[in-house]
């Protein structure tokens, strides 16, 4: 058979196939994600059924995957949003960072693995999924709620903490001099500062190379500067990603809007393409051995994560139950803990990192929207109201 | 006016509004950014969380907005009589079979024949406010009346079947 029938083939039947898990998870009300990641384990290396024509396909897919995922996330913030958020929330970004970066690192270190993966796997356990926790708190009809803003400015901080943290682990895994990687996140930091700026002060001026009422032009234009920007930004070893997000930030207005209408459908694509990807990548005949591991990992960062949570809900002023459902809301990882383990893996730090990050990211993704729905529950009510009875009340109402 | 309304930005998901209620209910509208918006009531156990989140479409929005206004005009307009003891503002719808329709509203002589003063008339959602006594009286319109109770009560039987 020629070869590029064959791409056809797998592909077409491999996308085929997600749309039925997609489906799936739409019906058990679960993210998507977890399936995807499990149909690339299922056909990748030491899975049921290698698919070896279509792999280059994915590859180049998978990183474009990774940029839409990102420039995306910038086009939903504008850059007023988030330096707001810097400035409101750093204390619940640090607490966030500290409660649940360390764990990850620390835990890469008692298994023995070096300074690079440490820092990759503090990244893992440190961000939480903005897709899947969005998605949460829409589907709980909580977005009116008044802890959703904290949950959500921790996301934002999170998101734009990757900005900085994509750069340093880049240059890690790379494995740079000591000063030439100095050199790499002193430019990385500088060129999302200037960014920021830019976009904040004359984010019109960008948009203006767009035009927002013509679909396709400016569908190939964002897309197009996006992509040089990120190729740019990973030839000076600025992470691709970072490139993306930051072109993301500075679009602004009905260009911003009617980009990420146009852009949607792709990054679904794409970005689907880009978990399968890591799942064909990932040796599955790997992963029974690191179950274990990953559970314990998840067991902590879940709970260390709820802490999180509970003490910024608590620090707005928010009382008892509000607290729990903010904790219990952030446990999901998903999209940025695999884009960080994707970036590891490919610079071929730590064989056993794919695996774990696999494996914990599907079990936070599935048991995180399950948490979350616990403050729901008719005798976590009572137990919250028990002790509020118990305790003096401490309505923090500001 | 003691009255705040409170806006929450939702980065990456829109803006929230909020009222909190004299009698500490918390009324939110979440507006997203692809211009849906949701209606949130709150839990009264549980301030921090809403019981239900509705959402509304455009028009609907705007016909709660309507009839929130509408009221509001007629509170301010009979706030001054309600504080008086004894005297009660009340909204009359006129009956469609009323005498009195298409015909001045100095024909009813309300004031001689009740005490009562007819202080507006809401048409069409627009308030009419000292109507004078040739204003003509359509169907469908609402008189704000403020007097005693039983004036009050007679004038309802006025515009229904006319003096007695």
């Amino acid at each position: 058979m020629h070869e590029n029938t064959l791409i056809l083939i797998e592909v077409g039947a491999l996308l085929l196939g997600m749309s039925l898990l997609g489906r799936l998870a739409l019906r058990i009300g679960i993210s998507p994600i977890p399936l995807y990641l499990i149909a690339g384990l299922a056909f990748g290396n030491g899975g049921l059924l290698a698919l070896e024509a279509s792999t280059e396909f994915f590859k180049i897919g998978a990183d474009i995957g990774v940029i839409l995922l990102l420039a995306l996330l910038g086009l939903e913030y504008t850059a007023s949003e988030l330096f707001t958020n810097l400035k409101h929330s750093r204390m619940a970004g640090l607490l966030d960072a500290a409660l649940n970066a360390l764990p990850g690192a620390i835990f890469a270190l008692l298994l023995g693995w070096g300074p690079a993966a440490a820092v990759a796997l503090a990244g893992i356990t440190w961000v939480s999924s903005s897709g899947v926790i969005a998605k949460v708190l829409r589907d709980l009809g909580r977005l009116a709620n008044r802890e959703t803003p904290v949950i959500l400015a921790i996301l934002v901080i999170e998101d734009l903490a990757m900005a900085f943290y994509l750069p340093v682990l880049s240059a890690l895994v790379i494995g740079v001099s000591l000063l030439q990687g100095a050199v790499t996140v002193a430019i990385a930091v500088a060129a999302v500062t200037v960014i920021l700026f830019v976009a904040l002060r004359h984010g019109h001026v960008v948009s203006r190379i767009f035009t927002p009422d013509h679909a396709e032009p400016l569908l190939l234009g964002v897309l197009g500067l996006t992509m040089l920007v990120a190729g740019l930004s990973a030839q000076v070893n600025v992470s691709a990603a970072v490139g993306a997000f930051l072109v993301g930030i500075a679009l602004s207005g009905r260009v911003a809007h009617n980009a990420s209408q146009v852009l949607t459908p792709l990054r679904d694509l794409f970005a689907a393409v880009f978990f399968v990807f890591f799942g064909l990548v990932t040796d599955a005949t790997k992963l029974p051995a690191v179950i274990l591991p990953a559970l314990i990992l998840a067991v902590v960062t879940m709970a260390t994560k709820v802490l999180t949570g509970y003490l910024a809900a608590k620090r707005a002023g928010i009382a008892e139950p509000g607290r729990w459902r903010a904790g219990l809301a952030l446990t999901p990882r998903g999209e940025f803990s695999i884009v960080i383990a994707g970036l590891a893996v490919s610079a071929g730090i730590e064989p056993q990192l794919a695996p774990l990050a696999t494996a914990y990211v599907l079990i936070t993704v599935i048991v995180g929207p399950f948490l979350a729905r616990i403050p729901d529950s008719t005798w976590f009510k009572v137990a919250t109201r028990a002790r509020a009875a118990a305790a003096p009340r401490s309505l923090g109402e500001a | 006016m003691g009255v705040r309304i409170e806006k929450v930005e939702l980065p990456g998901i829109g803006v929230r509004h909020d009222l909190v209620t004299e009698s500490g209910r918390r009324i939110s509208v979440v507006s997203h950014r692809d211009g849906e918006r949701d209606l949130a009531l709150f839990d009264v156990a549980d301030p921090d969380a809403c019981r239900d989140s509705i959402p509304m479409t455009d028009d609907e929005a705007a016909a709660l907005a309507d009839v929130l206004g509408t009221s509001v005009m007629l509170s301010r307009l009979t706030n001054l009589s309600d504080a008086a003891v004894g005297l009660f503002t009340e909204q009359l719808e006129l009956p469609i079979d009323s005498p009195y329709l298409n015909r001045p509203l100095g024909d009813t002589k309300t004031r001689t024949r009740t005490r009562v003063s007819i202080v507006a008339i809401v048409r069409d959602k627009v308030v009419l406010p000292s109507p004078t006594p040739d204003e003509i009286l359509r169907p469908g319109d609402v008189i704000v009346a403020v007097g005693t109770r039983q004036g009050l009560d007679a004038v309802s039987r006025l515009i229904a079947n006319g003096p007695d």
